[in-house]
């Protein structure tokens, strides 16, 4: 850590972990009320226990992007945050207003809640993933501008790099994109076609400008590899992100009323979609080989080298999985949906979090790295997440075949609720693999706890006789 | 010895790739978008070939014509251009790519000229599979000619300012490179989407 105020990122990522927890725990209840459709009921309703589990999953997604910025934009501009009293009041606005939602959610059926908001004011509720009762949208939008004019401001006054240009750029594309939110318009159409301008613009574009410019700045800090080559491959990415992910919106448009040349440009721009993804695991093994420095902290390099991979599989592969339209003609919204999404927001954002995390949360606490043991019990989590992950969504992807086999494909189709009685065994193998990620995230809440001897304060350069100033360390 | 003289001689001893490596990432991504798109159409086409050729009949040859020369003459003078830079004549690659920018612009304004005149004809991309294709193309392409002459603006103002040298030019071949790909892409855009039936 070089300034000061990178220390506000630390109450954001340990906030960031919490709601992990959070989540991770409501997707195992509602996982088992795939199987046992009354467990907890009425306690926990499955549409609350899902809200719950992707709401939480999105805030503490934005915690730790929040989180990252507040770190890495001081270190890139080269000075102090604008106001880190304002990144920490808004860390509490965020946290409270997050809490308040969940306990809504949980403790009044849905209507009331809204009723309780205000929403017949402004009505924005009601729609997946935009749950959010009116005053915490607000709550989100003025979190976020405070959040933008901090960090502009710290970039307008210190240097300039191409890391913190693209990050920033994500992140106002991040608040703008949201305020679609408030827009619901009564026509059901419209509706679904704004609403993806949040959900798509968010995940397969903005936020592919934050995860990349995540993944360069702990690439530079590990590998020590010249700034220009991996700022290029960054302005490489992003194009590509951008090039194929903003027409490539089309692949939501395929069955929802819009015009039919949708299914020729969503199929076409988004089949593109992967490659983005694959350049970023190309770029992360590369710029590792290509390493100048061995960096004790290898929990950190472990976790940039799995987001490469894991975001091409599960946003990449899973997702051109089905995104031509006669394929989704008949697998849209169906488990094939939930495999690619429980793998993509792992591959490409809960890991870039992670190794973002595991890079800065060592310097925040005042070290480079984390004691071997603590580091060995972190990669142990790694794998267990992460393989857990690729059972989950091997499981799911089962479970969707036979779905779409039984209820869309048979010459005597049955219904959605008689099909998914059929797909049971899958969802019991993907409850326990849930399990096993539990576990994993358990062990990587331990690391932290975790004591030992520190590994060297400075970082060794490679013996490759290239002995480069370690001036990024 | 007529290699000499001739400003397109092609350097022998050149082995390195022209201008900027991520340039020719994204122009091998922009080439791919538009392949598709072509094998797309070839699909779509032999599924309805009498649609597509009868649509085909009401479109502007002659004006799709004319602007194919335009491009090609506008890619000589971007190469010229970067043959100006090679010789450290920066005062003429300037001059060399604002021809090529006017080219551009003549481009543009025939293009518009069609795009209204289906418009009025109300042509739209739902009218038919056909028409879909031939005004996403287009209009496509469209946009990477305007982005094509913010490149070369950009490069043209930098070149009159002395900013690019004998030695050091890469950003000029960098920008000509992309060009080139916008005057590739329609070459064959048009005898696909306005000749082939």
């Amino acid at each position: 850590m070089q300034f000061k105020s990178q220390a506000v990122a630390k109450p954001y990522f340990i906030a960031a972990i919490g709601l992990f927890l959070g989540q991770i725990l409501f997707g195992l209840i509602m996982g088992l009320q795939y199987v046992i459709g009354d467990f907890l009921f009425p306690a926990i309703p499955f549409n609350v226990a899902r809200m719950v589990h992707t709401n939480l999953l999105i805030v503490w997604l934005l915690f730790g992007f929040m989180g990252a910025a507040y770190y890495l934009i001081p270190e890139e501009a080269e000075r102090e945050l604008h106001s880190p009293k304002l990144a920490i009041a808004m860390f509490w606005v965020f946290l409270v207003a997050g809490a308040l939602t969940i306990v809504g959610y949980l403790a009044v059926p849905y209507a009331t809640l809204a009723q309780m908001t205000g929403n017949d004011l402004l009505e924005t509720m009601g729609r997946e993933f935009l749950e959010q009762p009116l005053p915490t949208k607000v709550g989100i939008v003025i979190v976020a501008l405070a959040m933008l004019y901090n960090l502009s401001m710290t970039i307008l006054r210190g240097r300039k790099t191409s890391i913190n240009l693209v990050m920033i750029i994500g992140l106002w594309g991040l608040a703008l994109f949201f305020l679609f939110s408030f827009y619901n318009p009564a026509n059901l159409v419209k509706d679904k076609y704004f609403w993806w301008w949040v959900v798509h613009m968010w995940v397969e574009g903005v936020w592919e400008l934050i995860l990349g410019s995540m993944l360069a700045f702990v690439l530079i800090k590990v590998t020590g590899v010249d700034r220009e080559i991996i700022e290029k491959w960054l302005y490489v990415i992003i194009a590509m992100a951008l090039i194929s992910g903003i027409i490539g919106t089309g692949h939501h448009y395929f069955w929802i009323g819009a015009p039919a040349y949708w299914q020729w440009w969503g199929s076409v721009f988004s089949a593109l979609e992967p490659v983005p993804f694959f350049m970023m695991t190309v770029f992360a093994f590369n710029m590792v080989n290509r390493r100048r420095r061995i960096h004790p902290n290898k929990a950190a390099v472990l976790w940039a080298l799995g987001t490469g991979v894991m975001a091409f599989l599960g946003a990449g592969v899973w997702g051109f999985l089905h995104t031509l339209a006669p394929v989704n003609f008949f697998t849209h919204g169906t488990q094939i949906t939930a495999a690619h999404g429980h793998m993509a927001f792992y591959g490409a954002y809960a890991m870039v979090v992670m190794t973002m995390i595991s890079y800065a949360m060592p310097m925040l606490r005042g070290r480079p790295a984390n004691s071997e043991r603590s580091q060995v019990v972190e990669m142990w989590a790694f794998w267990l997440m992460t393989v857990s992950m690729v059972f989950i969504t091997l499981f799911l992807t089962a479970a969707g075949i036979l779905q779409v086999w039984l209820q869309r494909v048979s010459s005597t189709p049955m219904p959605f609720m008689a099909a998914q009685d059929q797909v049971a065994l899958f969802y019991w193998m993907r409850e326990v693999a849930g399990v096993f990620f539990l576990i994993g995230l358990l062990l990587y809440i331990a690391s932290f706890f975790i004591k030992g001897k520190l590994p060297a304060h400075t970082s060794d350069t490679l013996a490759t006789g290239k002995q480069r100033a370690v001036a990024e360390a | 010895m007529a290699a000499i003289s001739s400003p397109l001689a092609v350097p022998t001893a050149r082995r390195e790739l022209p201008g900027d490596l991520a340039m020719w990432c994204f122009i091998l991504a922009e080439l791919a978008v538009f392949g598709i798109f072509f094998i797309t159409y070839a699909f779509a086409r032999s599924a309805n070939v009498a649609m597509f050729d009868e649509s085909q009949q009401h479109l502007n040859r002659t004006f799709g014509l004319v602007n194919t020369f335009i491009l090609i003459t506008s890619s000589y003078f971007v190469v010229r251009a970067v043959e100006s830079i090679r010789h450290d004549r920066g005062q003429a690659c300037a001059r060399w790519l604002g021809a090529a920018i006017a080219c551009g612009a003549l481009f543009l304004v025939l293009k518009v000229v069609e795009f209204v005149a289906k418009y009025e004809a109300g042509i739209t991309m739902s009218t038919n599979t056909f028409y879909m294709f031939y005004l996403f193309l287009t209009f496509f392409h469209f946009m990477h000619v305007i982005l094509g002459m913010v490149i070369l603006g950009a490069i043209a103002l930098k070149a009159r300012a002395g900013g690019y040298s004998r030695a050091s030019h890469a950003g000029a071949e960098t920008g000509a490179a992309y060009w080139h790909m916008v005057d590739l892409v329609w070459i064959v855009l048009f005898p696909l989407i306005y000749v082939l039936h």
